[in-house]
């Protein structure tokens, strides 16, 4: 047991603690040399797929396109039995309404990327009248992005207290802070930001917008993953967390829920607490589930693109 | 900011730890097959290029320490074998292997490691069963080594005025190698590669418990072509490592294994004529800084201790965590423990295989008991062992003082001491309290204090931030009673030259 007797003050945060490159990436391999065979395997994969935030996120969106994937995440592919949905879809704010109404009472979640998404270059008061405009149109969780300048020039302070405002601003709507990690570049810099937004007030920490190379990897998730279990062990706070962009292939999300389950435990494999932002990965998982099932690979035909 | 901070609620109580003692979803078992791996039900003594009987007729029993069952048998070298054997090695080097252009020295050895390379399916899975060590680390570890440090020599072969200018060098003659069980393969060919490299011609003895891999290489060897004689490979136990030991055309012992064994070796080479290194125990101090990356500090430690069960030589043994971290990287490694999968060894999934022997495990078993005797904290994860088979969990012990037994002898099994520490000249002189001198590790994130450290550090390998990183380009071996000459590198070409 650790004791967390210590005062919760917001430390400081350029002490937070440094991640060695060489040392994460050798763990971050070896969660994907663990050998996952048919009945854990088909229990992973579905639980992936009911984690994932179907996302689309491009100015060509439009009401039909989001009608279509909302239509997609209540039905993923009907032919395989007892499938679960997905947990949330994910769209810009002008979009919010139209998804919620699509989503029925499905129990699917309406996130929305706001804050000037994805560049995040936008004046304080902008931001934080976007969150409540999402959230007035219905959102369900707000993804926002942090002053990746601001941060990198070391203002702290600003970043710590523009996530707090946008927090205040989402009311009941859950947070995810999107952290950029490729903007970052390093581990260090990326622990540091996990520990401002955790402290700023975050409900989850996000690794990427999905629009800047690289996005998630496994490596910078686990510096996130462990960010989370020290800030869990210094609270008792939970924080989720959510790998966007790049994980487009079910074996890879299997790895990442290893990962999970090794650094986090069992506590965090549900989608309260471990989400994945992808927009073409429900369809390989699908196509993984259907091999397990029938024992043949299907032709992406077989799969719905919406 | 502090307008903020009214956002995290004060918690003043304890937190359950989120691995430690909680269950995994199971990955299903992802066996290796044994299919692939051509075992023969007998083997004779290599000598000469051929698979001999033993002149002593004897035979043992070689077992699976995962299943206890019996693998093979092989042939027992009385001292008339060695003699055979010792025969064999100097004719071969008095007619060809002496005489042969380095160049074509070098296609010989490059070829063994392409060999190896080749057949490395193969001889992982023999490596795990003959050893119990995990797949993983025979496929992924012992076996691309060993063939790695076939070419690395092989490429020395050819070179070897350049490494001593202006100097006149030659080879000793014949070698007597003793290796040890801890890594069969990997050691012969630590030993193998750089006597062949320099001229020399060798009689090695694998230990008793784990011969199949030596036996194997000696039928790659045979494929080879290497001229007959070169290699001889010949199996017993302590009375044929003995008449190695103690033959009378032997140039050069090279010996890996325990400080005792090694101790009687150099009682009967003095007043010889023969070279000798020796390469024994351990009992390493590993550093934690409060300034270190902590989480892969841990995932060090985890490495440094219970990789191949804890049966290393430089196994990180000792673990020393700064005060003020003491907590917390406690927390962090008994989390890491609960993830720590001891099983099948030849599941791809196992992280901890098997004890290599009945003897070993009784002795680490012995161990335990003193430190719960000491008054030292034992701490065990609630893994399921298997039935049969040597197994045994991965174990901390805290509370631990200098004096404590367990914190002095080496143990060679899954145990890791745990002490704290609180300044720098504090741990270096505590990481030194021992007769022992062969690794360390230091975590910080602080490049002057790795270099303090490790230039104050009496050991031959002192890893930052990482560690059980092995190269054929870096030297290997110790100070004090862990041993004297270096194995790898430059520096492993002189244990077998007269400069």
């Amino acid at each position: 047991m650790i004791d967390t007797n210590m005062s919760l003050q917001i430390p400081d945060f350029t002490l937070s603690p440094r991640v060695d490159q060489v040392g994460v990436e050798e763990r971050a391999k070896r969660f994907a040399t663990r050998s996952i065979k048919t009945s854990s395997k088909v229990y992973l994969l579905k639980l992936a797929l009911n984690m994932i935030d179907l996302t689309t996120l491009e100015g060509k969106d439009s009401e039909g396109k989001v009608k279509q994937l909302c239509y997609k995440a209540q039905h993923l592919h009907d032919n395989y039995p007892g499938l679960p949905t997905v947990a949330a879809v994910c769209v810009y704010p002008s979009m919010v309404r139209i998804a919620k109404k699509a989503l029925g009472n499905s129990g699917i979640k309406v996130a929305a990327v706001a804050t000037a998404f994805p560049s995040g270059q936008a004046p304080k008061d902008v931001k934080i009248k976007d969150t409540k405009y999402a959230v007035s149109e219905g959102a369900d969780e707000i993804d926002m992005v942090i002053s990746r300048g601001k941060f990198l020039e070391g203002d702290y302070n600003f970043v710590f207290d523009e996530i707090a405002e946008i927090k205040e601003a989402c009311g009941t709507a859950r947070l995810k802070v999107i952290l950029e990690t490729g903007e970052l570049v390093t581990y260090d810099k990326v622990r540091r930001a996990s520990d401002i937004a955790m402290y700023a007030g975050a409900d989850f920490i996000k690794t990427s917008t999905g629009k800047i190379q690289p996005a998630a990897t496994m490596p910078v998730t686990l510096v996130m993953l462990e960010a989370i279990r020290d800030f869990y062990y210094k609270t008792g706070k939970k924080i989720a967390m959510k790998p966007a962009g790049g994980i487009s292939k079910a074996k890879l999300a299997v790895h990442y829920l290893v990962m999970l389950q090794e650094t986090l435990g069992q506590g965090w494999m549900n989608n309260e607490w471990f989400r994945f932002g992808a927009s073409s990965l429900a369809n390989d998982v699908l196509m993984q589930l259907e091999k397990e099932r029938t024992g043949i690979y299907q032709s992406g035909n077989y799969f719905s693109i919406d | 900011m502090a307008s903020i901070s009214k956002t995290i609620k004060k918690n003043k109580q304890s937190v359950a730890p989120l691995l430690e003692g909680s269950g995994m979803i199971e990955y299903a078992p992802a066996p290796e097959s044994k299919s692939s791996a051509k075992i023969n039900a007998k083997y004779d003594l290599f000598i000469n290029g051929k698979f001999e009987k033993p002149l002593s007729k004897k035979y043992f029993d070689t077992i699976n320490p995962a299943t206890e069952e019996k693998i093979s048998t092989v042939a027992e070298a009385n001292a008339a074998d060695v003699d055979r054997a010792v025969k064999a090695a100097r004719n071969a080097y008095n007619k060809v292997w002496s005489k042969m252009p380095a160049k074509e020295r070098a296609k010989y050895i490059y070829r063994i490691a392409r060999m190896i390379q080749e057949r490395a399916r193969e001889l992982a899975i023999i490596e795990t069963m003959d050893g119990g060590k995990p797949i993983r680390e025979s496929r992924d570890i012992d076996v691309p080594i060993a063939a790695n440090h076939f070419f690395y020599y092989a490429g020395w072969a050819d070179k070897l005025q350049y490494a001593y200018p202006n100097k006149k060098i030659e080879s000793l003659g014949v070698a007597g190698q003793i290796i040890p069980w801890n890594f069969p393969l990997l050691m012969a060919a630590w030993k193998i590669a750089p006597a062949l490299a320099t001229g020399n011609t060798v009689v090695l003895k694998p230990a008793e418990t784990t011969p199949l891999t030596a036996l194997k290489l000696a039928e790659i060897i045979q494929e080879s072509d290497l001229p007959p004689g070169v290699v001889n490979i010949i199996t017993g136990a302590g009375a044929t490592g003995a008449a190695i030991v103690n033959h009378p055309d032997i140039n050069k012992i090279a010996f890996t294994g325990s400080t005792d064994v090694g101790k009687i070796i150099q009682r009967a080479v003095a007043g010889t004529n023969k070279k000798i290194t020796l390469e024994l125990g351990g009992k390493a101090a590993n550093i934690i800084f409060d300034d270190a990356p902590l989480d892969q500090a841990v995932e060090g430690v985890i490495n440094g201790i219970f990789f191949n069960q804890g049966h290393v030589c430089c196994a990180g043994s000792r673990l020393f965590v700064q005060e003020s971290v003491y907590k917390i990287v406690l927390q962090k490694l008994k989390d890491r423990l609960a993830t720590l999968i001891v099983g099948d060894p030849l599941d791809k999934n196992t992280d901890i295989g098997a004890i290599n022997s009945k003897q070993q495990m009784d002795n680490i078993h012995k161990y335990l008991k003193i430190g719960e005797k000491e008054g030292a904290e034992m701490y065990q994860t609630q893994c399921i062992l298997p039935k049969k088979g040597f197994f045994m969990p991965p174990t901390l012990f805290t509370n631990v003082a200098q004096s404590s037994r367990i914190a002095q002898e080496e143990i060679f099994g899954p145990v890791l001491t745990i002490q704290t520490f609180r300044t720098d000249d504090e741990v270096i002189e505590k990481a030194n309290n021992t007769p022992y001198g062969l690794s360390a590790g230091v975590w910080t994130d602080k490049g002057s204090k790795i270099f303090n450290l490790t230039t104050k550090m009496r050991a031959g390998v002192v890893w930052a931030n990482t560690y059980n990183k092995f190269d054929p380009t870096s030297p290997f071996g110790g100070y004090k009673e862990s041993g004297f000459g270096r194995e790898g590198g430059l520096h492993g070409l002189s244990a077998y030259l007269n400069v």
